[in-house]
């Protein structure tokens, strides 16, 4: 069985797990830029680099990935926001961008698998692909609104190299996530496909918009659906929601994807907004109590956690779901779905 | 459950063609030339247009058409008013097509792949655009060329079909283009393109389940290029068969279409005949009837269409703004239908567009007329409404939104309501209620109106001097009645000062001399303002107050004693003056050729009662008012050739010459006939002159020993029952329009009538021969001086000059007890022959001038006083 028709076996009988956080988890454990850096002797400092302590300090993302199982997760989304060539730069390591990958993709899946041998249930690692840190829809300068800091196939070769070293480390999935600029997504989904075309295999991809505002566009423009339009031709195994606001916040715009969507939806919010120390401080109980709303509504297939969420945050959602039916993925009338930021359709 | 927005699912498309340098030449032009900042505004107002996609070609041979595109298509990523509809990236060239699905967020469509270069190109360019995540325009177009047949089309479009979802194309997202080709070319090939068009469409529809239809229209009517008309109503009449078929897109100028139902029916069968080849001579008959549609600029059809494609909001917008009115009561049907409330539909669209037309008057960019024709506009739009909003049970739908009441009336004894209707519309246009008492209004109906209703104030008009007196005697009337709101006076003879010296002082509210129209909405929307009233009526009394000291500190003119003045007269050569009329007595004339009086007309004084100020014809080309002059003009000639070929109005105008002599400041008249005498008692400039010129007075220019002078009376009848009409169908523009025409051609036939004096009845001056122009310049002999006016300021020589004339009979002219003449087209006056007469202004005269007239015409000193009020402060 694939991949993708496991997870979509499992996802069709419950409602499935994502982890939480790993920046937050790495943080509370106050590393130092010794454990950051190791032994690799990079020019600049690393303290930060958290994608990098796959090489420097392993034990710290496959304790996380542990901690994640251990609260019931089914899918471990690797510690890979970062690992692209353009954010790696800023590290002097985009060098190192196929083995933190690699390694990243072995760790996640070692843990997976460990779990798996120990109650026989499959777990998942999908392969986080970040956004980086450009951008293909906006100018950096506001004089000249034309200027791209970089260009579409300079992307699509930077997720490639990505993409490629996470599934030869053994991740199931490219989860592209926190997608603040729709053409991004679209360069990474053309990266994948040119990964595909590579390895003669399908490689399904997970997508998770982030949204810039309340009323529900992503920092390039687009609505919810004109999102949805706009990246429909990867067929993801799912399309959802992640970061930027809390529970409490994303629900109007994942009931709206949930309507329209013939994917399974994954959202997995942040623990609420950041208080004035710019730290998330929702109880896991409250982040629970919002999540199960959208399951309850039968709108979601995947729960899990963003910024600030903890094992704590997952085990208290799994608890939450447990025995509520997953959303049923429903047959979306044929009709020629166009977007610009807004969406278009075209009766068929 | 889904539930896709309803409003955003299209079932035909109109593709906007004009950010495509193959199609718009003023695209092309600004590409070629760098300007990418005016380009991304064409993408702009396509899209404010109403364009649901937007087409981009970059298709010059002299262009690097992969820079272009991509630069463009940056460059409107950037413009979010832009970028929220999808871009249809169409080239020939694949590079292209592929260059641009690398800067487009979003799903687009391409435009297009077939395969013309075999299968595998085709599909490897169809992979790409699924990975891309676009749609794709599929062109009837394989390796031994373009589908030309329907049998060609069907199995173009069937094979392309089945390699596409072989490869898991989504069959939505294929929309075919089984090319439209040129028909009514002479070809007999070609006679059935447009059929196998539709014919192939259907079929397809049925065997390629979800696919779209596409097709570019221009080339369908190539045959009729440079006529417009015929163009228009053929890719209309294509469309309405082409679309039941399937066909759901079409890349075309929404303004190149025709309402099926609205394309004259002759031509719409003739374009059908051709398109559904129901006839063998299809093509020669509408060739032969193409001929009838030549001559009107492309560019101004287009234009005048284009805006019907745009949402209803724009739609409304645009009619208001450009004062169209044919639409607007389906558009706002439309509007109402949409809205929950009808009353929304005023509220929201039609206020809006009022608002933008408020906006452009009071910047300059829109003219009197313009905002009359908004005005006719808004009525007809209001009042489809009405009977809906009545049915709601809401009292008055305007009442609610209104800024204000104002109660406007022409006075007592006055007749002239142009000048008034134009404020009272532009007042309307601006979002103030109106109420319109009408002309000869009598104060106490004013008074009462304005209370009754609740007025925020009143507007007084009236265009002769008499009315400066009723002014004060309304002023007087409110102050005595305890009324303080706001009183405007307005019309041709009033003045800062008159409002000043004598209306000011008469009313304790404000008083407030408002010029002309144009300054009507700001001196009432300060008036009703919360913040700014207090201080403008400050204001305004200080300048009252400041004109009263002015004048009163002011050093007047010197005036010579009546005496003086005398003996200062004019002396003319009583030599030269002319020979005895050839034909003496009164002539009637009860229809003067309107035609006639057309080719006289004196058109600058028109475009000044639209307060588009300019010389005829030099205004017509005028930077500023040009366009507006010329559209009004082209409304006047339309009309003109109504009311001429209609026979709409009837001039009626009465001549009389009688032998007299000058005696003093009065002329008698000898009507030996009736064997008595008339007395016209005229007034002697009594200002002090500098060197040697005269203290003129009319009289001066007739012989004592003996001599002839002249009478004139003229009218315009018939206007009422197409005002009547015009204003049944809330059409302000055409019943001032008509009244200002009425006004045009009584002072034609004036100088016409007095060209026929001159020439024939009289006879001085047979041979003269005047062009227009000369005939407005008064480059004649002799002169036509009007009771009311300044060398003349009295209008009670009106009924004198009426008796003369017996003008009631022959002219079917009244004079009201104001002396205004009744219908308002009218003109009447005296002639004078001698050639040295000119026009004067008799200006100030002395209290022992006006004792002595009140003398000479038999009537009391407070009588003439209130005559020659103008003239005596």
């Amino acid at each position: 069985m694939t991949a993708r028709a496991a997870f979509l076996a499992a996802a069709g009988e419950r409602i499935l797990l994502n982890d939480g956080a790993f920046g937050t988890e790495i943080q509370r454990l106050r590393l130092g830029e010794a454990d950051y850096a190791g032994t690799l002797g990079l020019g600049r400092d690393q303290k930060g680099n958290n994608d990098i302590l796959a090489l420097t300090a392993p034990q710290v993302p496959e304790g996380i990935h542990r901690a994640y199982f251990a609260a019931g997760a089914d899918i471990a989304s690797t510690n890979t926001f970062s690992a692209n060539r353009i954010s790696q730069a800023d590290y002097g390591a985009e060098h190192l961008v196929r083995d933190i990958n690699v390694e990243s993709a072995r760790l996640a899946r070692g843990v997976a698998d460990e779990f798996l041998a120990a109650d026989g249930r499959q777990r998942f690692v999908a392969g986080a692909i970040g956004p980086t840190n450009k951008t293909l829809s906006l100018s950096p300068d506001v004089e000249d609104p034309g200027y791209r800091e970089i260009d579409w196939d300079y992307l699509v070769e930077v997720y490639r190299e990505q993409a490629a070293a996470l599934v030869e480390g053994g991740a199931d999935f490219i989860l592209i996530e926190t997608i603040f600029d729709t053409l991004n997504a679209k360069a990474g989904i053309m990266a994948v496909r040119q990964l595909e075309a590579e390895l003669g295999r399908e490689v399904p991809i997970m997508l998770s918009m982030t949204l810039t505002d309340l009323s529900g566009r992503n920092l390039s423009g687009h609505t919810v659906e004109a999102f949805w339009y706009a990246v429909r031709h990867a067929r993801p195994l799912t399309i959802g929601l992640n970061c930027s606001f809390g529970a409490a916040q994303l629900r109007p715009h994942v009931k709206l994807l949930a309507d329209i969507a013939d994917s399974a939806i994954m959202v997995y919010p942040n623990a609420g907004l950041p208080n004035e120390l710019g730290q998330y401080d929702e109880a896991p109980p409250t982040t629970a109590a919002l999540v199960r709303e959208w399951a309850a509504a039968g709108q979601v297939n995947v729960l899990g956690g963003c910024c600030g969420s903890t094992p704590a945050h997952i085990a208290a959602m799994a608890e939450a779901v447990a025995g509520l039916p997953p959303r049923a993925i429903p047959t979306v009338p044929v009709a020629t779905r166009l977007a610009g930021l807004e969406p278009f359709t075209m009766a068929a | 459950m889904i539930t896709v927005n309803q409003a955003t699912t299209a079932r035909f498309v109109n593709v906007g063609e004009r950010t495509n340098v193959t199609g718009s030449a003023a695209f092309k032009k600004l590409i070629m030339a760098g300007d990418y900042a005016a380009a991304v505004e064409v993408a702009r107002g396509q899209v404010e247009n109403g364009a649901q996609v937007i087409d981009v070609n970059m298709d010059e041979g002299l262009l690097d058409a992969v820079h272009a595109m991509t630069t463009f298509l940056k460059l409107i990523a950037a413009e979010p008013d832009i970028a929220r509809v999808p871009v249809m990236i169409d080239s020939s060239k694949w590079e292209v097509i592929e260059a641009g699905l690398k800067c487009v967020s979003g799903k687009p469509i391409v435009n297009s792949i077939s395969m013309k270069e075999g299968e595998a190109a085709f599909l490897d360019q169809a992979r790409l655009c699924m990975d891309y995540g676009a749609a794709a325009v599929v062109m009837a177009f394989d390796e031994t060329g373009q589908a030309d047949s329907k049998a060609r089309k069907v199995e173009i479009c069937q094979r392309a079909y089945a390699l596409l979802t072989g490869i898991g194309f989504p069959p939505e997202d294929i929309i075919f283009d089984p090319n439209v080709f040129a028909v009514a070319t002479g070809i007999e090939e070609h006679d059935r393109y447009a059929l196998d068009f539709i014919e192939a469409v259907s079929e397809l529809r049925e065997t390629c389940p979800h696919v779209h239809f596409s097709g570019g229209l221009s080339n369908l009517s190539f045959s009729f290029r440079g006529n417009e008309t015929v163009r228009r109503a053929m890719h209309s009449v294509f469309l309405y068969h082409a679309i039941p078929a399937g066909l759901d897109m079409a890349i075309v100028n929404a303004g190149q279409l025709d309402i099926y139902d609205a394309i004259d029916p002759v031509l719409r069968e003739a374009c059908e005949d051709v398109i559904l080849m129901r006839r063998p001579d299809a093509t020669e008959r509408l060739i032969a009837l193409a001929e009838s549609y030549k001559g009107k600029s492309p560019a101004e059809e287009k234009a005048a269409e284009e805006w019907r494609g745009w949402p209803v909001e724009r739609r409304i917008e645009h009619a208001l703004v450009k004062g169209i009115d044919t639409f607007v009561v389906e558009d706002t049907e439309e509007a109402r239908q949409r809205f929950a409330r009808p009353i929304e539909v005023i509220e929201g669209p039609l206020m809006d567009g009022m608002n933008v037309v408020g906006d452009l008057f009071g910047s300059g960019k829109m003219f009197l007329p313009q905002v009359v024709k908004s005005a006719r506009v808004m009525k007809k739009a209001v009042a489809h409404l009405i009977p809906f909003i009545e049915a709601e049970k809401v009292a008055s739908g305007l009442a609610d939104t209104s800024k204000g009441r104002i109660v406007m009336a022409t006075v007592k004894g006055d007749v002239h309501d142009i000048g008034k209707n134009i404020v009272g519309v532009v007042l309307q246009c601006n979002g103030y209620e109106v109420i319109d008492l009408g002309v000869m209004v009598p104060w106490s109906t004013i008074l009462d109106t304005a209370r009754e209703q609740q007025a925020d104030m009143i507007g007084l008009s009236g265009l002769i001097t008499p009315s400066l007196d009723e002014m004060v005697t309304v002023a007087e009337e409110m102050a005595r009645a305890g009324i303080t709101m706001p009183l405007l006076i307005g019309g041709a003879t009033t003045s800062k000062v008159h409002t000043a010296l004598r209306i000011d002082p008469a009313y304790p509210g404000p008083v407030i001399h408002v010029l002309d129209a144009s300054r009507a909405v700001g001196v009432a929307s300060r008036l009703l303002s919360d913040t700014q009233a207090e201080a403008f009526v400050a204001e305004t009394a200080g300048e009252n107050a400041r004109v009263r000291e002015a004048r009163e500190g002011k050093a007047q003119s010197v005036l010579l004693t009546l005496e003086e003045a005398r003996a200062n007269f004019y002396d003319p050569n009583y030599a030269d003056k002319p020979a005895p009329p050839l034909q003496p007595g009164v002539h009637a004339f009860a229809d003067w050729p309107l035609e006639d009086l057309r080719e006289v007309i004196d058109w600058t004084p028109f475009f000044r009662a639209w307060e588009l100020h300019g010389t005829y014809p030099a205004i017509l080309d005028d930077d500023v008012v040009g366009d507006t002059a010329r559209s009004l003009k082209a409304d006047a000639d339309a009309m003109l050739d109504r009311i001429i070929g209609e026979k709409w109005l009837t001039a009626k105008g009465v001549a009389g010459l009688w032998p007299c002599a000058r005696d003093g400041d009065d002329v008698t008249i000898h009507l030996p006939e009736e064997e008595r005498h008339v007395t016209l008692s005229f007034l002697r400039q009594q200002v002090k002159k500098s060197r040697d010129r005269a203290n003129m007075c009319l009289a001066d220019f007739i012989d004592p020993a003996g001599d002839w002078i002249g009478g004139f009376a003229v009218g315009i009848h018939g206007l009422e029952p197409h005002s009547a009409r015009f204003l049944a169908d809330k059409d302000d523009y055409s019943d001032i329009l008509l009244k200002a025409l009425a006004d045009r051609l009584a002072e034609a036939f004036a100088e016409s009538l007095h060209r026929h004096v001159r020439t024939t009845l009289w006879g001085y001056a047979p041979g003269e021969q005047l062009t227009n122009e000369g005939l407005i310049r008064e480059e004649y002999r002799g002169i036509r001086p009007a009771p009311g006016y300044p060398a003349c300021p009295d209008h009670s020589l009106k009924p004198v000059l009426f008796d003369l004339l017996d003008a009631g009979r022959h002219t079917g002219l009244t004079l009201t007890e104001s002396y205004a003449m009744y219908p308002t087209a009218a003109v009447s006056g005296f002639y004078f022959g001698h050639p040295e007469s000119e026009y004067f202004g008799v200006a100030r005269i002395g209290r022992d001038q006006l004792e002595d007239y009140a003398r000479r015409r038999g009537v009391s000193i407070e009588q003439a006083e209130r005559w020659l009020r103008p003239n005596t402060d």
